[in-house]
């Protein structure tokens, strides 16, 4: 007996733990779930373990405290040998983190890896997307900066929604009466030690979970889930058509989590760790805060949705999904498992997807958003000065000065708050363009009390030369007919005069 | 249940007798953790409740400076030490504040907070609008909603003039459940 193996006797007397080992590596898989697309699950742990090990490393520079977190995180960038690298792939390593689990799931669901015995494993799966999502808030909060700081109010606000006990829960969440040392600190805990610890003990049980029902079998269109009989069926799959998952399936987990972490590193390496951006500091107010990427489709939601809606939707919305989530094993726990035979299925997760990309999408230029320096920053284009008046020019000099610019585009520059003015003359006339500019309405400001006559004419006669060379500018018809005085009609005639 | 406790001869009954003494004292041991835990676990919910239980302490008068700082009708960004700080917090218990004096010494001082999800709002003098750069709330120069998400116009906190100072009374970030003032504005020029 080799040396080596008597050592390793010695131990396996005393830990007796190759039984143990020898039913986790060779439990039966059914042949065609050793697949592709059952490697999901096993890259999350990958992304996972990587996110400790680098969160360790950060963590024995990072100095968890408001006034000094942001220059521990800028020497962590410039002055520790490499810290931008691992800065990166913690930060890098977090998107993938929540992208995997979120694929993870969309095949699950999918695949109806959800219905009878594995109920359970979905709902402790349900929790780990939860926490993952608190992961990356928490970490983004870590990362203190002025996203962070007010990301921080976002989420103060959002607590601040909450009916009768609003006042509570936004100083729990503070730990304090105002974002400041207290915040990061309980921020710190919960990143660190609270959400991880709970992390371990619900990914061991979803991987107990897994080993002990065995993984999904391939869905079959037709191979109906009922509780009496499959059990039986999945033993007999198993053991007529199966494999050991070492070696039969792990090769392919074993590739696709090298794939991933080397993907993690490259996107690090090539475009480095996210921030810090500004300092912490709330009386720099010039700032434009934005969420990370996994919550941009919520700032998204939170701009579009109707006003009266909101705390209802913040608040109702997601113990409606998260309900959800929990019961549908419940309500769709036996069944056809193959998507080909489950169009709602398809549907609501093409839908979700769909909507979470475009609010994705749409956050990226915040058309919602006031463009700040849009008024200071983007000249009125030549062609719509050339040849214009001095009443005319005037205008376009109102316009850019009452910061008109920051929330209307003109000439493909500017805010899109309000609609693009490049041919609104077409569509009001010289009258609605007064009125519009004095008494607002409609989403907009009214100007009265900030523009004196002779600028709101300045600017209404700006206003009225926008449009297109080919097109007219609108005109009160009512105004015309009583002009033009062609063929007067009885019936119209009068209310014209009227006005 | 054990051998060797009931010493070679022990009858059945007496057995039966261990096993619910064992019992017993199973239960008085599990009764004294809870015990233990509930004398714990009071100090542990108390500590961790301590910021809300504080609630009133919160708000002090601090002071904005000298009313010369702020021409009358105007609006400046005015900057103040939050009452409760400690040396950790760095920058960020020095807080900002727009003051708007209207003439003489009748004031509004708003908080920099958007009502609608606490983004900081920006003056525009040219324009006389407060803008928010999140999700594009806009309010006028007297603090109410001109467009945009808001549900309430910009928080105000109560301010008062002393020596020559102004004053304000602040403490806490202004949102829909703490705020600035508990004052209800009335909606004046609205559109």
């Amino acid at each position: 007996m080799s040396r080596l193996a008597k050592i390793g006797d010695w131990f396996e007397q005393r830990l007796k733990i190759e039984p143990v080992l020898k039913e986790t590596m060779g439990h039966p898989v059914p042949r065609q779930s050793a697949s592709w697309f059952y490697v999901f699950g096993s890259a999350a742990l990958t992304v996972f373990m990587l996110q400790i090990f680098t969160g360790i490393m950060l963590a024995l520079i990072y100095v968890p405290s408001a006034g000094q977190a942001w220059d521990s995180l800028q020497y962590l960038n410039h002055g520790v040998p490499l810290g931008w690298l691992l800065r990166g792939v913690h930060g890098w390593g977090s998107n993938f983190m929540v992208a995997i689990v979120l694929i993870h799931m969309v095949q699950v669901a999918l695949f109806g890896a959800y219905k009878f015995p594995r109920e359970l494993t979905w709902i402790v799966g349900v929790f780990l997307l939860l926490m993952t999502l608190g992961m990356a808030f928490t970490g983004q909060v870590l990362r203190f900066d002025q996203d962070a700081y007010w990301g921080l109010g976002i989420g103060a606000s959002i607590c601040g929604r909450v009916p009768f006990i609003g006042a509570w829960v936004v100083h729990l969440l503070l730990g304090g009466p105002i974002i400041a040392g207290d915040t990061l600190s309980r921020f710190f805990a919960l990143h660190v030690f609270v959400i991880p610890g709970l992390l371990i003990g619900f990914v061991s049980l979803h991987l107990l979970m897994v080993l002990k029902l065995g993984i999904n079998e391939w869905p079959m269109p037709g191979r109906i889930v009922r509780r009496s009989t499959y059990l039986q069926q999945y033993s007999e799959m198993t053991h007529k058509d199966g494999m050991p998952f070492v070696p039969g399936a792990v090769w392919k987990d074993l590739i696709f989590a090298a794939i991933i972490i080397a993907s993690v590193l490259v996107c690090a390496a090539v475009f480095g760790p996210y921030g810090p951006s500004g300092q912490p500091d709330p009386t720099i107010v010039q700032t434009v805060p934005k969420p990370d990427f996994f919550f941009q489709w919520l700032y998204a939601l939170l701009a579009l949705l109707p006003p009266q809606m909101e705390t209802p939707a913040l608040l109702i919305g997601p113990v409606i999904a998260l309900g959800f989530l929990i019961l549908l094993p419940f309500f769709a726990g036996e069944g056809e498992k193959s998507w080909k035979r489950r169009p709602i299925a398809v549907v609501t997760i093409l839908l979700t997807a769909v909507s979470w990309g475009e609010l994705t999408h749409l956050a990226t230029y915040t058309p919602w958003s006031p463009v700040m320096d849009a008024w200071s920053g983007d000249p009125v284009p030549v062609q719509y000065l050339k040849g214009r008046s001095p009443l005319e020019r005037e205008g376009s000099a109102v316009f850019q000065e009452k910061q008109c610019r920051n929330c209307h585009s003109i000439g493909g520059s500017g805010g899109q708050r309000g609609p693009a003015l490049d041919s609104v003359a077409v569509r009001m006339t010289h009258a609605q363009l007064v009125r519009q500019v004095v008494q607002g309405g409609g989403n907009m400001p009214a100007y009265g009390k900030q523009l004196n006559p002779a600028e709101v004419a300045a600017l209404v006669s700006f206003l009225d030369t926008l449009h297109p060379p080919n097109q007219p500018q609108a005109r009160d018809a009512a105004r015309q007919l009583s002009s033009q005085d062609e063929r007067p009609k009885p019936e119209i005639a009068p209310v014209a005069a009227q006005k | 249940m054990s051998e060797q406790g009931t010493s070679g001869q022990a009858t059945a009954p007496a057995r039966a007798q261990d096993t619910s003494r064992r019992d017993f004292f199973v239960k008085v041991g599990l009764l004294l953790n809870g015990i233990a835990v509930a004398a714990l676990a009071t100090p542990v919910v108390g500590y961790l409740l301590s910021p809300i239980m504080r609630s009133k302490q919160y708000r002090q008068w601090v002071d904005l400076g000298e009313l010369d700082e702020f021409p009358e009708g105007q609006t400046r960004l005015a900057k103040f030490k939050n009452p409760i700080s400690n040396v950790w917090d760095g920058a960020t218990d020095n807080l900002p504040c727009w003051v708007r004096r209207m003439h003489g010494e009748k004031f509004q001082v708003f908080a920099i907070n958007c009502a609608h999800l606490g983004c900081p709002v920006r003056w525009f003098p040219q324009s006389g609008l407060f803008m928010c750069p999140c999700h594009g709330g806009v309010y006028y120069q007297d603090g109410t909603v001109a467009s945009g998400p808001p549900p309430r116009g910009l928080f105000e906190y109560p301010y008062k003039v002393e020596d020559g100072h102004l004053m304000i009374e602040a403490g806490q970030l202004p949102t829909l459940a703490t705020q600035a003032s508990l004052k209800t504005r009335s909606k004046e020029c609205q559109g």
